[in-house]
């Protein structure tokens, strides 16, 4: 496999990112709503907000990584009615913006009092913007409601990959598993993409 | 002679309400220049204290050196300026599990009466509102001292000290504190600068 996106299929990179955030926002969402109904006396009280600060800053590496990955390379392009098209592209730039305002507002309530993001023992985010009026409130109000959102739409990705792999018959969905094999029933997908 | 007699008495009733006006001092707590601290301690626990601030409040009081019995005190609490100087923790206490600031944003005292216990000692009597439910409280107060400031004013200032009970007020999640944070020491550091 390829390490960069061709116009036909996802490289290695493409594929581990998106995988890889696909896990790790989802866990996220579990976790923060596990963990802000804990008992103070939990074994998990201070261990669960922990881990999900330090995966918070490491989706929101990723994202940026993500981002660039997707300026620097050219990308299978995406299959469907016209309509089909331009709302997964509508979806995809959807999830950078809210991704990327929960990572912004999950590190401002952290860091509203100045104190670092600690990611996990590695290293930690220095404070930057501090000591608005209810910093730590306003962010965390963003912050719980972006969270829905992002799995609502978590929920229609899904729902729309499976769409194009049962109803519509497109690679949409293999292809961002690796797999070059067609789907039943489509011309190879060299054909297809002449046939465009 | 009866003119005379009508006119002393209006000059002793005009007089004695001056007087009175004049014991009664009244002043205002120096939240502008930040003279006053509402600070609060509690058990982490059991094991230490945990410690923090409310940085928005204003009051008035009012004094009489002579009759101190009839001191009145008033303070509004702004609850959601809690700060406890950890974001994460300040959040929390202002949600509904605890304090739940957005329907109950404010506090507040209102004095009953005063207990002089001399040398500027005493104990305030009064109503305390927290999270809608109010309780009587006593705070043990004592004067730090009063006197002409350097700016042409005349400041006051007293600390007081009450218990609060974590339990007295509804909050949906005190208990998971633990029975160590049940009591809460409030203190007060009030200045006051003369009307």
């Amino acid at each position: 496999m390829m390490w960069k996106d061709s116009t036909s299929s996802y490289g290695l990179v493409s594929i581990l990112l998106h995988w890889f955030m696909a896990v790790l926002i989802i866990g996220l969402f579990a976790l923060g709503v596990y963990m802000t109904d804990l008992n103070y006396y939990d074994p998990w009280y201070h261990k669960a907000p922990d881990i999900h600060r330090s995966i918070g800053v490491l989706v929101g590496v990723l994202l940026l990584l993500r981002l660039f990955w997707r300026q620097m390379n050219t990308h299978p392009a995406s299959l469907g009615a016209s309509w089909e098209k331009f709302l997964g592209r509508l979806a995809h730039y959807l999830f950078y913006i809210l991704l990327l305002v929960i990572v912004i507002s999950g590190y401002l309530i952290t860091t509203a009092d100045g104190q670092p993001v600690f990611v996990f023992d590695w290293f930690q985010l220095p404070a930057t913007i501090t000591r608005m009026e209810n910093q730590e409130d306003r962010a965390g109000i963003i912050h719980a409601y972006i969270a829905y959102l992002v799995i609502m739409l978590v929920v229609i990705h899904t729902v729309a990959s499976l769409k194009h792999h049962f109803i519509n018959m497109d690679p949409t969905l293999v292809r961002m598993l690796g797999i070059k094999k067609r789907a039943k029933n489509q011309p190879p997908i060299h054909l297809q993409q002449e046939n465009q | 002679m009866m003119i005379k007699k009508i006119f002393t008495y209006l000059l002793l009733g005009i007089s004695l309400c001056l007087s009175a006006t004049a014991q009664a001092e009244d002043y205002v707590i120096d939240t502008k220049g930040m003279h006053a601290f509402i600070e609060f301690k509690v058990k982490h626990l059991g094991y230490s204290w945990l410690l923090g601030r409310f940085n928005k409040f204003d009051g008035t009081f009012s004094y009489d050196e002579k009759n101190p019995e009839k001191s009145k005190v008033q303070i509004n609490v702004d609850i959601a300026s809690l700060d406890s100087n950890h974001a994460e923790r300040d959040k929390h206490l202002r949600s509904k599990d605890f304090f739940n600031v957005s329907k109950y944003p404010k506090a507040s005292f209102v004095s009953l009466g005063y207990v002089n216990k001399g040398n500027g000692n005493g104990i305030l009597t009064g109503k305390f509102t927290l999270r809608g439910v109010t309780k009587d409280i006593a705070i043990d107060v004592q004067q730090i001292g009063a006197g002409k400031d350097p700016w042409g004013g005349y400041r006051r200032g007293f600390m007081g000290k009450t218990t609060l009970h974590l339990s007295d007020y509804n909050m949906a999640k005190a208990n998971i504190l633990g029975p160590a944070a049940e009591n809460v020491e409030l203190a007060l550091y009030i200045e006051g600068i003369r009307k």
